[in-house]
């Protein structure tokens, strides 16, 4: 599903008919996903319904049993997340994946560390302070305030956990960042920050995939929504065709009846 | 993204959890110099005699090597269990292949050598066979090596090996002679204090090295990074390992011999040694200095109790008890210092 305003012809990351089998159980079935230049996705569905598996999937975690995956229009194969970052597509993951025993900047830049070359290039060496400058050039330039880089991620509440791990994400000229539950750690008033961010992500052209359990979210950032159920695509649609209570019905698995079902009436 | 909180943090920050970057610093110099001031007033004869100071050195210098290299692997979470067998089967590959006429140099080179070996077979254990925790795979190797220790040598030890075999763990240079006294430095100290330096630039100043405290901080993490981390433990056990062999060489060349029960116990010690020093078993923590910290205090209990007369059996108890106190130092630290 194209979105509307978009000249683009083609989608940035599609995956065709994706099945992901883990010994006899079926995560996923036949799901295709489309995701566009610009653009930010929400991927909805009950607990087991195969979002998680879909977007590590996506992100290279996990290769696909059957079906495929497309960058740019070309076939691609991730056979690690170090692939899929290559090519510019990022994972940031719901348990955070940040090192708490490390400081802010290197976990930023943990994977893909600058080096400099000493003894005539015999011996490479981590270049400690221009990873310091990195780090806060980028936070800063993202608005993050921070006491400072060298502070270490266990010492920072989860808001900003959640902010250095998206800083992180788009360190390295991302192109998709994938986000598995950004808010759901979160206390109450920090969600607001970590979704302006997503919507800033938007903002330099980044599309995002992301998955919430949180009406609110989906509603605040999203420009499309689509539903997986019992690992298989079971509806989806522009953000503005739609209402909450029928997404929600979609995550229960239902078209109809919807309004019985809704916990969340608030439109 | 929480500035005004932090403010708050600031003032609300109770004495001891700010003393915590303080003591993380010098706690370790300061137990040190305490212990040294003890000892000294206990012993004002002896213990601060050049003798005495250059048998620390001399007695401390296999334990260093072993800490070392378990400093490594316990800051990637990991154990190792196998050292003091690995060091006593570098030993016995030492002076079994002196004793069948193989040349020094290769002689020299076997202990080290025979070390990585085993040390490398703990790392493809561990990541490759997908042993549950390194605790197995390093227990198994504890025996094995113990038995090929044993094996290669019928269990007998081997006396007298070749001068250049002994220098790293005998060699003295002589400094001169003041008052009478003979200053010698041994060889050995100067190795370790080399040693260490390379570690510490590898741990802090290597992307190998931040990579290893990354593992240590979260694995996963250091994976979806796209962190080798199975190639980077193995290296790690490797090294281990290779440290032990070193620390093989340095006792057949300071005991001019091999015995096959060498170094039992001493992972232990060594694993003492790392979490006085500062590591946690959680990984990610420590520093190399306070490593060095680490095995020194284990080398001036030992002297201090010697000096003192105190027997053996009481040793155990107080180092036991030292360990326990250690670990609950950092219970509390990460209490204290850590947010969740």
């Amino acid at each position: 599903m194209r979105p509307q305003n978009s000249n683009d012809d083609s989608p940035l990351l599609e995956a065709r008919g994706v099945s992901k089998y883990f010994g006899a159980v079926t995560a996923l079935r036949d799901v295709d996903l489309q995701l566009w230049p610009g653009e930010v996705l929400g991927v909805v569905g009950d607990n087991g319904a195969g979002k998680s598996t879909l977007m590590k999937v996506l992100s290279g975690l996990y290769p696909p049993s059957k079906g495929s995956l497309h960058f740019d229009g070309n076939e691609v194969q991730f056979h690690s997340p170090r692939d899929a970052r290559d090519l510019g597509i990022e994972m940031v993951y719901q348990d955070l994946a940040l090192a708490g025993n490390m400081n802010i900047a290197e976990n930023i830049y943990l994977g893909r560390e600058p080096k400099r070359k000493v003894l005539g290039g015999l011996i490479s060496l981590f270049d400690h302070k221009k990873g310091l400058q990195m780090a806060k050039d980028h936070l800063d330039n993202l608005k993050i305030q921070v006491k400072s880089v060298e502070q270490k991620v266990e010492e920072l509440s989860g808001g900003q956990r959640q902010a250095v791990a998206i800083a992180r994400s788009i360190a390295f000229q991302a192109r998709v960042v994938i986000m598995d539950e950004p808010t759901a750690a979160l206390a109450i008033k920090e969600v607001g920050k970590v979704l302006d961010m997503i919507v800033g992500l938007k903002d330099r052209g980044i599309s995002v995939v992301i998955i919430s359990h949180r009406m609110d979210d989906i509603f605040y950032v999203c420009d499309r929504v689509m539903a997986l159920y019992h690992g298989a695509n079971f509806s989806e649609s522009h953000l503005k065709d739609t209402s909450r209570s029928e997404v929600i019905g979609w995550i229960m698995g239902t078209k109809e009846n919807v309004r019985e079902l809704a916990h969340d009436r608030v439109k | 993204m929480t500035e005004s909180s932090n403010h708050e943090m600031n003032n609300e920050v109770p004495w001891h959890v700010r003393m915590i970057p303080f003591f993380d610093r010098y706690g370790i110099l300061i137990v040190i110099v305490v212990m040294c001031l003890v000892l000294w007033a206990m012993q004002p004869e002896v213990f601060l005699s050049w003798r005495n100071i250059s048998n620390i050195f001399k007695q401390t210098a296999a334990n260093g090597m072993l800490s070392i290299g378990m400093f490594l692997v316990i800051l990637t979470a990991g154990i190792d269990l196998s050292v003091g067998s690995v060091l006593a089967l570098g030993m016995m590959t030492l002076a079994v292949s002196n004793a069948s006429g193989v040349p020094w140099p290769i002689v020299l080179c076997l202990s080290p050598f025979m070390g990585m070996l085993a040390g490398f077979v703990n790392g493809v254990g561990i990541t490759k066979l997908r042993m549950p925790h390194p605790f197995i795979m390093t227990l198994g190797m504890l025996f094995m090596a113990r038995g090929l220790a044993n094996l290669i040598s019928g269990g007998v030890p081997y006396s007298g090996l070749p001068d250049p075999v002994r220098f790293l763990g005998s060699a003295q240079i002589y400094l001169g002679e003041f008052d009478g006294t003979r200053y010698n430095l041994p060889i050995v100290f100067l190795f370790t204090i080399f040693v260490y330096l390379v570690f510490w630039i590898l741990l802090e100043h290597t992307v190998f090295g931040r990579r290893v405290y990354a593992i240590g901080g979260n694995p996963e993490a250091a994976r979806v990074s796209g962190i080798n981390v199975d190639q980077t433990l193995i290296i790690v056990y490797t090294i281990c390992g290779f440290m032990a062999g070193v620390a093989g060489l340095i006792m057949a060349g300071r005991t001019n011999s091999g015995f096959p029960n060498a170094g039992q116990g001493m992972e232990l010690e060594a694993i003492a040694a790392v979490i006085i020093g500062g590591a946690s078993f959680f990984g990610g923590r420590g520093q190399v200095l306070g490593i060095f910290g680490g095995v020194l205090i284990m080398g001036l209990i030992r002297n201090g109790l010697n000096l003192n007369d105190v027997s053996t059996f009481w040793q155990q108890i107080l180092i036991g008890g030292i360990i326990v106190l250690a670990v609950f130092i950092d219970v509390l630290r990460r209490d204290w210092g850590t947010r969740s």
